[in-house]
């Protein structure tokens, strides 16, 4: 009888969660800002799934072969991904590069290296945004 | 048949001359490496550094002035360094006198990354992030730089600096951040966009011109000729380094 219960019980809670979390997906999905461009260097899609690979095959080469291309530059990305209301892409959890790592809950370290906005000449507003406050930032 | 023969050597002549003006126009393309050089400095973004390129400076410690720092203010804007001088702090260029305690010689240098042809801060790297680029720069890659600081012990010039704190509003062109060892680059994103590094530019700018940067493999260049036509030195030359910055007058 106990046994019978405790199984109920948790398929309960595996449908609540399943709910929940169907919910989450519903609702809670992360809204991106539009980029200052026409269209993004490549497609959405394979943006959202190798950006990362892009930024690492890029870095190396930018780095350690000095090819400077602008197309997958991470400058490139925040010029134009740079929030109108903070100027950065990376100072609130609505930026456009922590919109989605909030939500999927995966730390980047770029930014303690990194500009989080386009040079100053661009942008509104440089006095010291701090960079993500109150949430955990890498190595802080 | 007379006319057309005399028609026939014209159009001979003009051949002749065509052929000379163009004889004349590939000595020039390939005439002592002028263009060649030429080409190599103002590389295209998409090709890689080359090893046909090696990056030096000269100073010229007679005309550095005393109390000047220029250099060093003109670094610090660039690259997003606060200036301060503690032993915390990061230095990518520093003012030095020197004195020779025999004779009472006074020198006023700036002393920077000496960016070696073997440098030492590469030999120790245990992850491979201190390197040395094709064309003779020498710059740490923070991807990969866990901090251990052992490159600042390896380099005799004294020319590293540790970020000991969180950095924030980096210029985009410089990305500096807490953990890494950090040193002069040349300016290396200026010098990709065939621009002189900051140090040199401010130089210039306050008269001064006691420093001089260029392509060593060049013959052509001002800085290989000025080095073919007077002596200079390179700092701790018993090391055998061949260093990349080289002094004149001390």
């Amino acid at each position: 009888m106990g046994s019978w219960l405790r199984l109920a019980a948790s398929i309960g809670a595996a449908a609540f969660l399943a709910v929940t979390s169907l919910q989450a997906v519903a609702s809670g999905a992360p809204k991106l800002e539009r980029g200052k461009g026409e269209r993004c260097v490549e497609d959405v899609e394979y943006m959202k799934r190798h950006h990362p690979n892009l930024l690492k095959h890029h870095r190396d080469d930018a780095l350690r072969r000095g090819i400077r291309t602008p197309k997958h530059s991470l400058k490139g990305c925040v010029e134009c991904h740079a929030s109108e209301r903070t100027g950065s892409v990376a100072a609130s959890k609505e930026d456009f590069c922590m919109a989605c790592h909030v939500y999927a809950a995966v730390k980047v370290d770029c930014w303690e290296c990194h500009a989080t906005r386009p040079k100053a000449s661009s942008s509104p507003d440089r006095r010291a945004l701090p960079l993500m406050p109150g949430l955990p930032s890498g190595g802080q | 048949m007379h006319e057309h023969e005399t028609q026939e050597s014209t159009q001979m002549e003009d051949r002749r001359a065509f052929l000379k003006a163009g004889a004349v126009a590939a000595g020039a393309a390939v005439a002592p490496g002028v263009l060649l050089y030429g080409v190599a400095q103002a590389r295209a973004p998409e090709d890689a550094a080359s090893d046909k390129v090696r990056w030096g400076m000269l100073i010229d410690t007679r005309k550095c002035a005393s109390g000047c720092d220029e250099c060093v203010t003109a670094c610090n804007t660039e690259n997003g360094l606060e200036g301060k001088t503690g032993p915390q702090d990061s230095q990518w260029i520093r003012k030095l006198n020197i004195r020779n305690l025999q004779t009472g010689a006074e020198h006023n240098l700036p002393m920077l990354c000496q960016h070696c042809e073997h440098p030492p801060c590469v030999d120790v790297c245990p992850t491979g992030a201190s390197m040395r680029r094709a064309d003779g720069i020498v710059l740490v890659d923070r991807h990969i730089c866990i901090g251990c600081r052992y490159c600042m012990m390896a380099c005799p010039y004294k020319a590293r600096s540790f970020v000991h704190e969180p950095l924030t509003d980096q210029n985009p062109d410089v990305p500096r951040g807490k953990g890494c060892v950090e040193s002069c680059t040349f300016c290396v994103q200026r010098v990709d966009r065939d621009e002189q590094p900051a140090c040199v530019e401010a130089c210039n700018a306050s008269g001064h011109q006691a420093m001089l940067f260029g392509d060593l493999n060049n013959p052509e260049s001002d800085i290989a000729r000025a080095l073919r036509t007077y002596a200079s030195t390179e700092v701790r030359g018993d090391l055998g380094l061949n260093t990349g910055v080289r002094y004149q007058g001390i």
